[in-house]
């Protein structure tokens, strides 16, 4: 057993630092108050080789291991969890072609991001949030094609993406529990794409809605078969969650390092504010549970790593991780004090960003529904 | 163009100092490439890309600066030699110019890219050393650098001017900040590196008697620098400040 980091997830965690530190945090808060998507900065990770972890090498993935993924989104989110959410969307969309896709539909959609495309993940829909199963989209098979209905919302990378991993159901006699996953061209007739959604955090991202209005899809864009569809889009977010648990481990640590710096900082009473217990133990408390994070979701990531995504891991990693990171961002604010209530400073943004990493992918009431689940199965 | 860069592992520049024993404490301490041959780094880089060629990144030390080496791989050299002086008693300017001379002996050299100084020993000494070994020219604190055939036109920092100077290759030039922004390592750059050459050498190889690169220099003391006393604040009426202020600098700080 090892805790470490070996060299070469050493110089790539310096790398992604560095690069954090030059090209995404000076430029951060610009973004985030103009709730503008930053291609520059898109393209620039791009260059760098930031982009697509989820890719396999040979269709022009960076040939990672996925410590080293997590080890960069978690430097990427404490730069920006905005930027973060939005290539990591790619990553999201991708897990579905990984899963459940053929050769030729994993070279030429995977193809399109290693390209400088876009993707998006549609699971989500107005009335169908946690309730997955009771979505209301639905896709019909004539001839070589299917029908696609409905209306997916909160979809990340919406309005550039290349794209859609759409989850249906098939429309058949009462009460069809069959699953369909498909890839949709953004240009297919019928997609439309809603406006962009304003939003408390991640603001720097693109959200919106997508409705399908009898859209044509080829059958060859089906992943899997009929009915897999389910299996393959929550075998994707066994992929996915731990990585979400990073996004939220950046948020923690990038909020800490703010709340570090400051309190050495600041005096009050004649000394810096980081000699008073209160301020300590508010420290100490963030340090550690940081580290506990980060233990929980090096462990998830570390199953799937291994080709064995381990639900109860995931969970624990994206849930634990993400109530940390609106602790430690919510203390950083109240050690900030007043200046933290002001949007010149870091940790507001933090405290705005953390939000989201307690509802998407799994609410953290339904990770606890999940864990619950595993832990009374016999 | 064969290019070669001569560069070293030093403390990370945001390290606190501290002594312990009478020797800089380097337990626990961050590692990086001397800022200043990140920059010849990456000039040997900007010139390979110009002029074709081949980049060697050369650096003598102990095990862990393969690591440092790994990172100038990364950032696009083509091949690392690791010389290992851990035999060496004393190791100084003169050891490191007298192990690099004899590495380069046999080597097809166009030119020798090095720090202007480290920023840990800060002699400044090794590379001009370096070339009078081999009897090449030397030109120090580069700013500019432009090669056409064998002519090479330089720009060096001199205390703040800048001076022109032309010379013949092969040539070793010691690099100045302002010469060049070095790049980082790309996420594929650090893949590739992993299968990147990197030979390792030690001083049998090389056929040096480690008596011979013994250092020259003793260190008698080893102190750090006092700490900055708290600044004076003036008081009064403004006339009253400027003319004390003039006076202090005049009698106390004696710079005017």
């Amino acid at each position: 057993m090892d805790f470490l980091l070996d060299e070469d997830q050493l110089a790539i965690k310096k790398m992604a630092r560095d690069f954090v530190n030059e090209e995404i945090i000076p430029y951060a808060r610009e973004y985030d108050e103009k709730e503008e998507f930053p291609f520059e900065i898109h393209n620039k990770l791009r260059e760098f080789g930031l982009y697509n972890f989820a890719l396999p090498e040979k269709f022009g993935g960076p040939g990672i291991d996925k410590i080293s993924h997590a080890v960069i989104v978690e430097e990427l989110a404490r730069g920006c969890a905005g930027i973060t959410t939005s290539v990591e969307a790619n990553s999201l969309a991708s897990y579905p072609i990984l899963v459940g896709g053929t050769e030729e539909q994993k070279k030429k959609y995977f193809g399109i991001l290693a390209d400088g495309g876009y993707s998006a993940f549609a699971l989500t829909e107005p009335s169908a949030g946690s309730d997955v199963a009771g979505m209301k989209t639905t896709v019909e098979r004539v001839g070589d094609e299917y029908i696609l209905n409905g209306e997916k919302c909160f979809i990340t990378n919406a309005s550039y993406a290349n794209y859609f991993t759409v989850l249906a159901k098939l429309k058949a006699a009462e009460g069809s529990n069959k699953f369909v996953a498909l890839i949709v061209d953004r240009d297919s007739e019928g997609v439309n794409v809603g406006p962009h959604e304003k939003k408390m955090g991640l603001r720097s991202s693109n959200t919106a809605s997508v409705t399908f209005d009898e859209v044509r899809v080829p059958a060859a864009n089906r992943l899997g078969e009929e009915g897999e569809g389910f299996r393959i889009f929550m075998k994707a977010l066994s992929y996915a969650r731990p990585m979400v648990g990073a996004q939220a481990l950046g948020i923690a640590q990038g909020a800490y390092e703010e709340a570090v710096n400051y309190a050495k900082e600041r005096k009050q009473f004649g000394k810096p504010i980081a000699n008073f217990q209160g301020i300590q133990f508010m420290l100490a408390d963030m340090a550690m549970q940081i580290e506990a994070s980060r233990l929980l979701v090096h462990k998830a990531v570390w199953y799937v790593q291994q080709g064995t995504p381990n639900i109860k891991a995931s969970s624990f990693a994206k849930c634990y991780a993400s109530d940390t990171a609106m602790k430690v961002a919510t203390d950083a604010v109240q050690i900030h004090g007043g200046y933290g209530f002001i949007r010149e400073y870091a940790v507001e943004k933090y405290f705005r960003d953390a939000k989201i990493m307690q509802i998407y992918e799994g609410t953290n009431q339904i990770q606890r529904v999940v864990i619950a689940k595993d832990i009374l199965a016999d | 163009m064969n290019i070669y860069v001569v560069m070293k592992r030093t403390f990370d520049t945001e390290e606190k100092i501290t002594i312990k024993n009478g020797q800089v404490a380097d337990d626990g301490a961050e590692f990086i490439i001397n800022p200043y041959d990140e920059y010849a780094v990456e000039e040997a880089l900007k010139l390979r890309e110009e002029h074709g060629g081949e980049v060697t990144v050369v650096t003598i030390g102990e095990e862990e600066a393969e690591k440092e080496l790994r990172t100038a791989l990364a950032m696009g050299a083509d091949k690392a030699v690791l010389i290992n002086d851990e035999d060496v008693e004393d190791g100084d300017p003169f050891s490191t110019a007298a192990i690099l001379s004899t590495f380069f002996k046999d080597k097809e050299v166009d030119i020798i890219l090095a720090g202007n100084v480290t920023v840990d020993g800060s002699s400044g000494q090794v590379g001009p050393r370096l070339a009078e070994e081999l009897g090449i020219s030397a030109v120090t604190t580069i700013t500019k650098l432009s090669i056409e055939g064998s002519l090479a036109v330089i720009e060096r920092d001199v205390e703040g001017d800048i001076e022109i100077v032309e010379t013949q290759l092969p040539l070793l030039v010691t690099c100045q900040q302002g010469l060049n922004e070095p790049r980082y390592p790309s996420l594929p750059g650090i893949m590739k590196a992993k299968k990147k050459p990197l030979e390792k050498l030690d001083l049998d190889d090389l056929d040096i008697d480690e008596d011979d690169v013994e250092g020259k220099t003793k260190t008698i003391d080893i102190f750090l620098p006092p700490a900055k006393a708290a600044g004076k604040v003036l008081e009064g009426d403004i006339s009253g400040q400027v003319k004390e202020l003039v006076s202090l600098l005049t009698t106390e700080a004696k710079v005017i």
